[in-house]
């Protein structure tokens, strides 16, 4: 068990540092997060919808759209110059490099989760001060969500041709739930509900993250392995 | 590799699709007499009118659609296991049908929805679990048609399918609670109210007959797709 | 090594399909430490499988490999501690330094004291003062020897090469040949499969010929370049 939880740590670490090189994922996923914040802000109309209303779909679209291109670029890195290969030469059980891909999306999401949140709350006039600890846990919930489908996904897609088109359409359908309950309970949160009454999709949302990393824990080798 | 010599597979597998052929004759026959007993032999509902006979066709399509997919995601898991290429294939023939049975219960469900409620589509627990169905078949098929090595392709969609059947409770469990907070305007449910004899029964067939056309499907693919495997492996030599 | 050990490495059955397709079957091959297998064969005649098969990066459909007796699977990270790959592809990562590549690898690997070992091993391949750069920079003949150094950093007792002379100038070939006949006074075992028979001749102790996934021939090297060339020419041919 240590032994994955280190090994999962240096891949994580490698593809940090590697993302903090070139920064190119990390740049298209800010540029993509001020297009929506423009979009919204001058698409609604000012009569009928205040600003923070739209704020929870906006901030979650951004967020998934920072989940793909963190997703896309994890597997085409180890593609460029077959290191994945080299990868699975190493000693290293095959679910260690899973949970590194995994942490090293998870911490790429969540640094543009962290800027995205409050330049949200200043152009959507939300009040996210107070329900911050909320916003933190339902976003780290439904994050892991995604991500850890997309993980196993991106491992796939990047050996068809068209890799950024397959994965959109594989993973969807699993980003359908983590988002509804993240939305719901983003606006729930903004509009100063008590936390008792998103407890149950918080709940789901949890749940929904220990089955499905496990369940990629324990399909990912099937993927990598010939 | 180890199996049946190549003249067998290959007879195996016509054998099967001759009895899927057969199958799927016969019901379609039989789906016949059910939209005959449908439009004629029911009653008409009172508060949706002719339109909501769909539901005879709509809600097998739905049940047949979810039932096949639980059967891939079955079949891929032992496949996972075993390693056998023919659960693959069967896997894939099931996929293949099941996407036809949920793009019926798509087309027909906005048809009964369009007069019954006013409006294309509702995001009830039905529908929307059979849409995702829809996606995930549509993933799994293109997928498939996106790899080119067998047992890579096999390996892939297993997991892929394993995932989908996972996901599915979750998705029914996202719309129940959403529409627990938003719920579906009371007077005019798209689902069965309680029914009498008539419209059960006609149902029931209809549910039966639809199954019946689905195995037909299914063997009559899963023999198509194990005699080209065989016609491929004689090739090779 | 004490000689009632058995090999080092050793095949037995050693089959891999694809679908329809047999890469390799029924493939048979031992080697003992200090030894050089060298083999030679067409494209298409199975080599990178059975460099992947005895990597334990590929499972095979038949058979076993076994290094130091136990066997390799993918399963088994444990099992592919004494092996180490060079390919035609670098393995480096464009976004890290060089040294940060050695780094990862030396980390993976669980090499003690990583960066020392990093630096010691680029150092020894000539490119201590560029540590700093990106594999990007580099010629074919430099990425190489960044590669051969990361296969290296464990000091693997088995390094399997799939064509390493493909790219190379002359003084790069002879630097290559230089390091690995080195490894093999040191009694390490090596693998190295190519089409260039003549790159690779000096450093086998054994030559193998593969066609159509299946041995033409398994045995000590004897003989001159030219002789054994025309044999495999003729065996290949019938």
């Amino acid at each position: 068990m240590g032994d994955v939880i280190r090994a999962a740590l240096i891949v994580a670490g490698k593809d940090l540092r590697a993302e903090l090189r070139s920064r190119t994922a990390l740049v298209s996923a800010l540029v993509f997060a001020a297009l929506i914040l423009v979009v919204f802000s001058f698409s609604r109309d000012p009569a009928r919808l205040a600003p923070a209303d739209l704020a929870p779909s906006a901030l979650w679209i951004t967020f998934a759209f920072a989940a793909m291109t963190a997703l896309n670029r994890a597997f085409s890195v180890e593609r460029e110059h077959a290191a994945l290969d080299a990868l699975l030469l190493a000693p290293v059980p095959r679910e260690a490099i899973y949970l590194g891909k995994l942490l090293g999306n998870l911490a790429f999401v969540f640094a543009v989760e962290a800027v995205t949140l409050p330049l949200f709350a200043i152009f959507f006039n939300a009040r996210i001060v107070g329900v911050l600890g909320g916003l933190v846990l339902t976003s780290a919930l439904a994050t892991i969500g995604f991500v850890a489908v997309g993980t196993v996904f991106s491992a796939m897609t990047v050996r068809t041709r068209f890799a950024e088109l397959m994965l959109p359409v594989l993973l969807l359908p699993f980003m359908v739930p983590p988002l509804i309950g993240a939305v719901q309970v983003t606006a729930r949160l903004l509009a100063e509900r008590p936390l008792s009454e998103v407890a149950g999709w918080l709940r789901l949302l949890a749940v929904y993250d220990l089955i499905f990393v496990t369940i990629c824990l324990l399909v990912f080798p099937s993927v990598v392995d010939e | 590799m180890t199996g049946t010599a190549p003249s067998r597979e290959a007879a195996a597998a016509a054998r099967l699709t001759r009895i899927g052929m057969r199958i799927t004759l016969v019901s379609l026959a039989a789906l016949a007499v059910v939209y005959v007993l449908a439009i004629w032999r029911t009653p008409t509902e009172a508060a949706q009118g002719f339109a909501q006979k769909i539901f005879y066709l709509h809600v097998p399509a739905a049940w047949c659609a979810l039932l096949i997919f639980s059967v891939v995601g079955i079949v891929s898991a032992l496949y996972l296991w075993l390693k056998d290429a023919r659960l693959d294939h069967f896997a894939a023939a099931a996929a293949e049908t099941g996407v036809a049975f949920s793009a019926v219960m798509l087309t027909s469900g906005p048809l009964w929805g369009k007069p019954v409620w006013g409006a294309w589509w509702q995001w009830d627990a039905r529908l929307t679990l059979t849409l995702f169905l829809f996606f995930l078949y549509v993933g799994y098929l293109s997928l498939r048609s996106a790899l080119h090595d067998p047992a890579e392709r096999a390996r892939f969609s297993a997991v892929v399918a394993i995932l989908g059947l996972v996901l599915v409770p979750f998705v029914h469990l996202s719309v129940y609670l959403f529409r627990t907070i938003h719920p579906l305007p009371v007077v005019l449910k798209p689902s069965a109210p309680s029914l009498p004899g008539s419209m059960l029964e006609v149902l029931l067939l209809s549910l039966g007959v639809h199954m019946l056309l689905g195995l037909g499907f299914v063997l009559a693919r899963y023999g198509i797709a194990r005699a080209e495997a065989a016609r491929l492996e004689v090739s090779d030599g | 090594m004490r000689p009632s050990e058995g090999p080092l490495l050793a095949a037995t059955g050693l089959s891999r399909s694809f679908g329809a397709l047999h890469a390799l079957r029924g493939i048979d091959l031992e080697l003992h430490p200090g030894e050089t297998l060298v083999v030679f064969g067409p494209n298409g005649a199975g080599k990178s499988t059975l460099l992947r098969l005895l990597a334990g990066i590929m499972r095979p459909t038949a058979g076993e490999v076994r290094i130091a007796g136990r066997i390799v699977r993918p399963g088994d990270p444990a099992s592919r501690r004494a092996t180490g790959l060079v390919s035609h592809h670098s393995f480096l990562y464009d976004d890290l330094t060089l040294e940060e590549n050695l780094v990862f690898a030396a980390r993976l690997q669980g090499v003690a004291a990583p960066q020392v070992a990093a630096r010691a091993a680029l150092g020894a391949a000539g490119l201590g003062e560029r540590a700093g750069e990106s594999p990007r920079s580099l010629s074919r003949g430099l990425q190489q020897r960044v590669s051969i150094a990361r296969a290296l950093i464990h000091d693997p007792a088995l390094l399997l090469l799939d064509e390493p002379f493909t790219g190379l100038d002359s003084a790069s070939a002879r630097r290559l040949r230089g390091s690995l006949a080195a490894r093999a006074g040191e009694g390490r075992a090596a693998v190295l499969v190519t089409h260039q028979l003549a790159e690779a001749w000096e450093l086998a102790t054994r030559v193998a010929v593969l066609s159509a996934g299946r041995w033409v021939f398994e045995g000590p090297r004897a003989g001159s370049l030219a002789e054994f060339t025309a044999r495999a020419e003729a065996l290949l041919d019938g």
